[in-house]
């Protein structure tokens, strides 16, 4: 009972919530470059007049796999949310994800095959860390599962720091923010135009923000998951250190420009390879 | 078992291609019909057959002979004196030995058949059979295109049969002598199918999968002679039976492991498989799916108990996790869909094997679900790219580019094979998910993050290549398809198991793979996969399912605007070509990324190689130098 | 709801400028006039603009991009002249390839004068565009809704049912 409330809670209020991040995202981020910014509600301007536009499309069914996408991800958030296995999480994140790919890749358009191959590539990248970061949590509470790990008795984050500094390193990709928005961004970087999304437009253009927003939630979940523990104060102390991190993402996204390809890859994998191993490592040599 | 053998004779002889076809259709038939009905007659039991002739065992010796004399024939016309040197080591040695010693053990069961042997069956006898359907249209049309290579489809046939006779004598067997006697049947048949077209490239690699897989058979021969000599039994439940109560059996169980990973195309002998890509597609799905590479995992599967915890557990588990990891970064540089199948075939038996190595009951039930699963996707994969190269007369990839427009039905078949290779909800992932779990469990860090930079590594290779195959070309025309009826049941099959199977695999795992395990490890382990999950992973599944049918509708109820792809403003009229900067008019061309700069397949090969041989060398010696 | 007027996202056209416009188009974006106040996006992108700025003027290599451009913007979008040069070609119309203003391809909605055009007017402009949007935005709808009664009604006839609605009276204002 109380799962479903929290999942249709999920469904209902998650994208108001991260689209309201990501109205503050942008204040901050104009704050931060010297201007006054839009308003708070910006996001859902967009979002809404781009329902407004007319629907205009290269082919057929390239919208419909933009709509598995936001299914996809939004099925994936209710897994997380109900308590799920985080493994079966990261599967189903990958499933979803790679409808958007297959989508921009059905367009059959330059920038959209770019955005869609460098999107492919940044999960690549960050594939082995989120893997790592379940296997992290797994090796502390002996279990996969989400339910568990918010009643562990403990905070995690002192067992798993190089994990935790892996993930943020890997997260900085999953939300899109410089210097490894490879695929697509927010920003005026425009060597390949609008990467991924270049030939969504409309409708479909909202439907990918909107799971964007459903994703920056869950993702932020992930974080909370670090913190938490089963005291009154646990889910306070969460909650503080989604804010901080995202707050750290803006910051990191405003310090640094685009990254090229080659060192987005091999620095994500060296950062799973050297801090989340020897996390792993070091635990393992403590529960012996 | 033995009815291959015998469609294998007839169709040696018979030289006409509408009986031929015939025989082919009612044998594959029979195979697949008789392999489900001896799995459902002797569902859950134990089934051991002795055999009490000494005429067989001579007989088998006989051939035995001969086929080195075969060997040795062969090498001495094309100057390979590797083959016959190792041939005329293991010969002798198992001559020797069932002259003196092997007559003194008494053997309760000659043939096991439990669970795990009828799960082999099923995968031989249908895989097997309905690869065998394909080959009739197939060979038609590939002596059609390849007018250059003498048409030997009778030979092609029979040998194909005989293989599969060989494979369910493997699984079948538990007394190892029989079993080493098809292990050697399926090296020659392997060699012969290779070879089929006698170009120099061909002929050279049959002789380097022929040489290869006579050093693991000289491994297991000594491990026969070994555990004959030492341990006085000759089969091979007795062996796991010691080993589990305590014996050391340290030595056979490395030997037949290393002829194990040897026969599953681990590093460092992975290059007779991808050599293994010369041969006709038939041959090639049926090396790398159900036969061939499969009893060699087969094999290590069976020693997992024996092989849990200890040294020679570890080296095939590091071999497996090295191999996986290796081959799955090689697989993105390939443009070649045969060749990237062979190198995804090559990592994903090293995941099996790992999971074999590992032993434990978790990663035994993740290994023996990768067995099926891998099966009949690599399978479907294969025989469609077979027929797509027939029909755009390339497997390139880059050349399937908007296959969805140009052949939809291949297009489908690829996806459904594509996609039940790494997707999440269908059995490889599960799979996957469940090996994940064991390697943590049993502590094999260096394993763990082999999988987990593997897995990344697959998903790049396989999503592009879907990329490649959805991408809708505008105005472009449907090409005319030639895909026979023949290869259309094949297929139609193929894909049918692989999906089906994703509904059935609770089943599977819950009154096959489950009791098989509990007889090693004990009755108590609860379900590796909890009943929430299933139920995920089923639903998952559904929502794909209804994928097409949803697009459907959704397509035909749409009504946008059709506009062209954005490219700069410069296109001529479609999405096809653009204006240059001289105003000249130029064809588009997208090309999918290979990072061949720095994945390059030598030297991922040369440090798979390495790394792989290097773990294989420090544990022979250890076992052989503990043993001596 | 007219959300257009609250988030314009804009693609910035090139003609033949001297740069000197386009200089004063990007400074828009700058922290001193901050148009992201106004909700308004560089995109980049045709397929995700409402309002076409072009720069400069329009010559014989360039006017097949611009129309292209144009046509790949989802309706309901507006196309501004920026600079003298893009509304009447400028200083440089006489030149041999120049075409003259921006109006010679695409059915211009508005224009800011100026050489350079200052971000004031600049400014000035989009904002006046979003007016423009609002309306076209209702046209659209309109449009649609007449076209989908076109539809019902061919249908219906189809059935062979009542044609007694006079057609006239629905493609009377068909454009
Ligand atoms: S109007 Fe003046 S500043 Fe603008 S492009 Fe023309 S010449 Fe340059």
């Amino acid at each position: 009972m109380k799962t479903w409330m929290i999942v249709s809670a999920y469904i209902l209020f998650a994208p108001l919530l991260g689209g309201l991040l990501a109205g503050i995202d942008r204040k901050i981020t104009a704050r931060m470059q010297g201007r006054f910014g839009p308003p708070v509600l910006q996001p859902f301007y967009d979002v809404l007049k781009l329902f407004e536009k007319e629907s205009v499309a290269v082919n057929h069914v390239q919208n419909f796999y933009i709509l598995f996408f936001l299914i996809g991800v939004i099925f994936t958030g209710c897994l997380f949310f109900s308590g799920g296995d985080l493994l079966m999480v990261i599967f189903a994140l990958t499933l979803a994800n790679i409808f958007l790919i297959l989508g921009a890749y059905s367009a059959n358009s330059p920038y959209s095959s770019i955005g869609a191959l460098r999107e492919l590539m940044l999960m690549m990248a960050y594939e082995p860390m989120v893997f790592l970061v379940a296997i992290g949590f797994y090796m502390v509470t002996g279990s996969f599962g989400i339910s568990n790990l918010v009643q562990s008795n403990k905070m995690l984050l002192p067992y798993l720091p190089g994990i935790f500094a892996g993930f943020l390193y890997i997260l900085t990709i999953k939300m899109r923010k410089s210097p490894f928005d490879l695929s697509m961004s927010h920003h005026a970087h425009q060597e390949i135009v609008k990467g991924i999304t270049t030939e969504f437009s409309g409708s479909t253009l909202a439907l990918i923000e909107i799971a964007h927003w459903y994703e920056n939630l869950f993702l932020m979940g992930f974080i909370f998951l670090f913190f938490t523990w089963t005291s009154p104060w646990g889910p306070v102390v969460g909650v503080l250190a989604c804010l901080v991190v995202y707050f750290l993402e803006i910051l990191i996204d405003n310090s640094f420009a685009r990254a090229k390809w080659q060192y987005v890859l091999s620095s994500s994998w060296a950062v799973a390879a050297t801090l989340g191993f020897a996390n792993v490592v070091i635990l393992q040599l403590l529960q012996k | 078992m033995l009815f291959p053998l015998l469609a294998a004779g007839l169709l040696a002889i018979v030289r006409n291609g509408k009986l031929q076809g015939f025989i082919v259709r009612v044998s594959a038939l029979l195979i697949a019909s008789g392999s489900i009905l001896l799995a459902v007659q002797t569902f859950g039991g134990r089934l051991s057959i002795r055999v009490e002739s000494e005429w067989l065992s001579y007989g088998m010796l006989a051939l035995d002979i001969a086929m080195s004399v075969l060997i040795v024939v062969f090498a001495i016309r094309r100057r390979k004196p590797m083959a016959a040197i190792l041939t005329l080591i293991q010969t002798p040695l198992l001559i020797w030995f069932e002259l003196s010693n092997g007559h003194g053990i008494v053997i309760a069961a000659d043939m096991a058949i439990d669970r795990l042997a009828i799960l082999m069956a099923l995968i031989i006898g249908v895989v097997g059979s309905l690869i065998c359907v394909y080959t009739i249209p197939y060979m038609k049309e590939y002596h059609h295109h390849h007018p250059e290579f003498k048409d030997r489809t009778p030979f092609f046939l029979a040998m194909l049969f005989v293989f599969l006779s060989a494979m369910f004598g493997i699984v079948f067997s538990n007394n190892l002598v029989w079993m080493y006697f098809f292990w050697e049947v399926t090296t020659l048949c392997s060699f012969l199918l290779i070879g089929y077209t006698q170009k120099k490239e061909a002929v050279d690699n049959a002789f380097r999968a022929l040489v290869m897989n006579l050093a693991g058979g000289v491994g297991f021969a000594a491990a026969v002679v070994y555990v004959g000599m030492n341990l006085h039994t000759m089969e091979l439940s007795a062996l796991i039976e010691m080993g589990l109560k305590g014996t050391i059996v340290i030595v056979p169980a490395v030997l037949l492991a290393f002829a194990g990973l040897v026969k599953a195309a681990q590093m460092p002998f992975s290059s007779w498989l991808l050599g293994a890509m010369v041969a006709p597609t038939p041959s090639s799905a049926l090396l790398h799916s159900s036969t061939m590479v499969k009893a060699g995992v087969f094999l290590i599967i069976r020693l997992a108990p024996i092989l849990s915890g200890n040294i020679a557990g570890l080296m095939v588990a590091m071999v497996g996790g090295i191999t996986f990891l290796l081959a799955s970064l090689a697989a993105i540089s390939q443009t070649d869909a045969k060749k990237l199948l062979a190198w995804s075939t090559v990592a994903n038996l090293g995941l099996i094997v790992a999971c074999g190595g590992i032993g434990t009951y978790e990663a035994v039930w993740a290994g023996i679900l990768l067995i099926i699963f891998h099966a009949v996707s690599k399978s479907l994969l294969f025989l469609s790219v077979g027929t797509v190269e027939h029909n755009i007369g390339s497997r390139d990839i880059e050349d399937m580019h908007g296959m969805v427009t140009k052949l939809p039905e291949m297009a489908v078949m690829l996806t459904i094979g594509i996609a039940a290779m790494f997707l999440a909800p269908f059995g490889m992932l599960i799979s996957k998910w469940a090996a994940l779990r064991a390697f943590i469990d049993s502590d094999n860090v260096l394993i763990v993050m082999a999988l987990v930079f593997g897995s990344a590594a697959t998903l790049f290779y396989w999503t592009k290549w879907l990329g490649k195959i959805v991408a809708v070309l505008g105005r472009s025309a449907r090409l005319e398809n030639h895909i026979k009826k023949d290869e259309w049941v094949s297929l139609g099959f193929h894909a049918a198991i692989a999906v089906g199977l994703c509904f059935l695999f609770p089943v599977i795992s819950n009154r096959v793979i489950e009791p098989y395990l509990e007889g090693f490890y004990g009755t108590q382990i609860q379900s590796v996969l909890s009943a929430g999950n299933t139920n995920l992973v089923l639903m998952m599944l559904g929502m794909v399912l209804l994928m097409p049918i949803a697009m459907y509708v959704y397509v035909h109820l749409q009504d946008e605007k059709i506009l062209t792809a954005y490219m700069s403003g410069v296109n001529q009229g479609d999405n096809r070509g653009f204006t240059d900067s001289f105003g000249k008019p130029k064809d588009m061309y997208l090309a999918n990324w290979y990072m061949d700069k720095y994945l390059n397949e030598k030297t991922l090969s040369m440090i798979g190689i390495a790394a792989s041989a290097t773990t294989l060398a420090v544990v022979l010696m250890m076992a052989l130098g503990g043993a001596l | 709801m007219p959300f257009f007027s609250k988030s314009p996202w804009i693609i910035h056209y090139d003609g033949s400028s001297c740069n000197g416009c386009d200089i004063e188009v990007l400074a828009c974006l700058t922290p001193v006039y901050d148009v992201e106040r106004f909700g308004v996006i560089n995109t980049g992108n045709p397929k995700h603009a409402d309002i076409l700025l072009i720069t400069g003027s329009v010559n014989e290599q360039n006017k097949d991009v611009i129309w292209q451009i144009y046509n790949q913007m989802p309706h309901p979008k507006v196309v501004a002249a920026i600079g003298i040069c893009a509304t009447s070609g400028g200083i440089f119309a006489d030149c041999y390839n120049v075409l003259g203003g921006v109006d010679k391809v695409l059915p211009v909605d508005l224009y800011v004068p100026g050489c350079a055009a200052r971000p004031e007017a600049i400014i000035d402009g989009v904002v006046k565009a979003l007016g423009i949007l609002g309306e076209k935005r209702k046209k659209m709808v309109a449009r649609a809704k007449r076209k989908k009664m076109v539809t019902r009604l061919k249908q219906m006839k189809q059935k062979g049912g009542e044609s007694h609605v006079r057609k006239s009276a629905l493609s009377r204002h068909d454009p």
